[in-house]
């Protein structure tokens, strides 16, 4: 979708009423239409036309990237620096904050800084432990949980001051997230751990990967009867499986991750894995897309990027629509009005 | 120990009730409490609490203690500190992700405040983040002062 009010790459679209944040991830969900973010392994590297180059395949296809944040408590690129590249030449990033690395000092710091430069999407995670990662030698902070990050957060946002009461002469304009695992033990209380990401200021949710759509589906039944589904937009995570072996060993060693025994069967009786793997993606993101409450999905295909393309143009769920990119338009700027 | 910790989760409901007795019991003594002074009670009253509550939940002294709204599993036994609910990361057995030897305390919490009337509506409290500088001090006479109206 074209925004009439489309700004220069790299400056903020006005703030629309309604809305918490000049970004256009909550345009485009708020607009009601079906939305798709993907998210950028950040490099082991000094050099930015690392993160351009893993941006680029995302070109016309998702609505925001997830900058993660020492994911699986390994360390690369920090999200803060590749929101600050992203954001110069005006991609939507969702900056990733975990608390296992930083203090409620340093986290606030980060908002502000990240909003400063045009970071309007920010998640909320707890993060994984440090002994999943490459430095398990290494101090766990955890300062903060993922709900008392999300209420500090949103206290800078609309209370416009820190946790210690001290005012901001401009409060962060962004839009909040959370993560959530509906396929993960005590399974009966994660609607009601949603309810209350909700409550302490979660105003979208990207959920783990998603292979068992019933279990799913009444997830999503039991957050309809708490009344959330108008008051927080769900994208379902999804992801390509590239063989039955990648499959079986993503369950026993990825923390949190619930994949049902008939997906790996599928995968290790079909002859091409990876491309089995794509159409089981393609086949989940269409059925997810009917499910009542499923605003969008998330993408995630680590080590795999550039099958993110095929798979959303395969599903068909932009129904047509591309999202920004840099270069998308190039008559816009011109067109812009003057006010 | 971890399984009186279980134990203590298990019987949530009668210890529970039991703490709610003892509040009253400490909140009532508060003018016996100021007489003695709060400041040179603290230290004795944590070496006592660190003990009771050491043995029954694994408490970690954190000085701001929600028992009764984490059905008696104490949540500073989570790897991750955490006081709002479980990550995602709990084992499909309900073990933690961090020490997969050990059931989840939020698994446990759930189970706990099932047995604790009103323990389901308190786990939905966001709990706000955990005041550092309390660490290791006596949650027990806080709660007293705080219950009898007294300034710190």
């Amino acid at each position: 979708m074209n925004f009439e009010d489309e700004p220069v790459p790299g400056y903020p679209l006005p703030i629309l009423p309604g809305h918490t944040s000049p970004g256009r991830f909550e345009r485009v969900l708020r607009a009601g239409q079906f939305s798709v973010t993907s998210e950028l392994a950040p490099p082991d590297s000094a050099d930015p036309e690392d993160v351009y180059r893993r941006a680029r395949v995302f070109h016309g296809y998702v609505d925001a990237i997830n900058a993660t944040d020492g994911s699986g408590a390994n360390c690369h690129m920090s999200s803060v620096a590749v929101c600050a590249l992203l954001t110069r030449v005006g991609y939507a990033p969702i900056m990733q904050i975990s608390c296992r690395d930083k203090n409620r000092i340093a986290i606030q710091g980060d908002i502000l800084g990240g909003a400063a430069m045009g970071v309007c999407n920010i998640l909320c995670l707890t993060g994984d432990g440090v002994g999943a990662g490459d430095h398990p030698q290494a101090r766990a902070v955890f300062d903060l949980d993922s709900m008392s990050l999300l209420e500090t957060a949103r206290t800078l946002r609309d209370e416009h001051r820190f946790l210690s009461g001290r005012k901001l002469t401009h409060a962060p304009r962004v839009f909040l997230g959370a993560a959530e695992n509906p396929f993960a033990p005590p399974i009966p209380w994660r609607a009601e751990r949603l309810a209350k990401k909700v409550a302490a200021g979660a105003q979208f949710i990207q959920t783990q990967y998603c292979y068992d759509v019933p279990m799913l589906k009444a997830f999503m039944r039991q957050v309809e009867d708490l009344g959330l589904l108008e008051r927080v937009f769900i994208l379902v995570g999804v992801g390509p499986l590239r063989s039955a072996k990648v499959a079986e060993w993503m369950r026993t060693h990825v923390p949190g991750l619930h994949i049902p025994d008939a997906i790996i069967k599928r995968l290790a009786g079909a002859s091409d894995g990876a491309r089995e793997g794509r159409n089981l993606c393609i086949e989940l993101i269409q059925e997810l897309r009917e499910v009542r409450g499923v605003r969008g999905i998330h993408l995630m295909a680590y080590r795999q990027e550039e099958s993110v393309a095929e798979i959303v143009d395969r599903s068909g769920v932009l129904g047509g629509r591309i999202p920004w990119y840099p270069g998308r338009d190039p008559e816009a700027n011109s067109n812009r009005k003057v006010s | 120990m971890y399984a009186v910790r279980l134990w203590s989760v298990r019987h949530a409901r009668g210890l529970n009730a039991f703490y709610r007795g003892f509040e009253k019991v400490l909140t009532a003594l508060h003018p016996l409490w100021k007489l003695i002074g709060y400041r040179r009670l603290e230290r004795p009253v944590a070496a006592v609490e660190s003990s009771v509550k050491g043995f029954l939940f694994d408490c970690q002294m954190c000085g701001q203690c929600i028992l009764s709204s984490t059905g008696m599993s104490c949540p500073m036994n989570c790897p991750k500190n955490l006081r709002n609910g479980p990550c995602g990361g709990v084992r499909d057995n309900g073990n933690c992700e961090v020490r997969p030897e050990m059931k989840c305390v939020w698994v446990l919490a759930a189970a706990g405040s099932a047995r604790i009337p009103g323990g389901t509506e308190a786990l939905s409290k966001v709990q706000p983040a955990v005041d550092r500088r309390l660490q290791g001090k006596s949650s027990w006479l806080r709660v007293a002062r705080e219950r009898a109206g007294e300034p710190e």
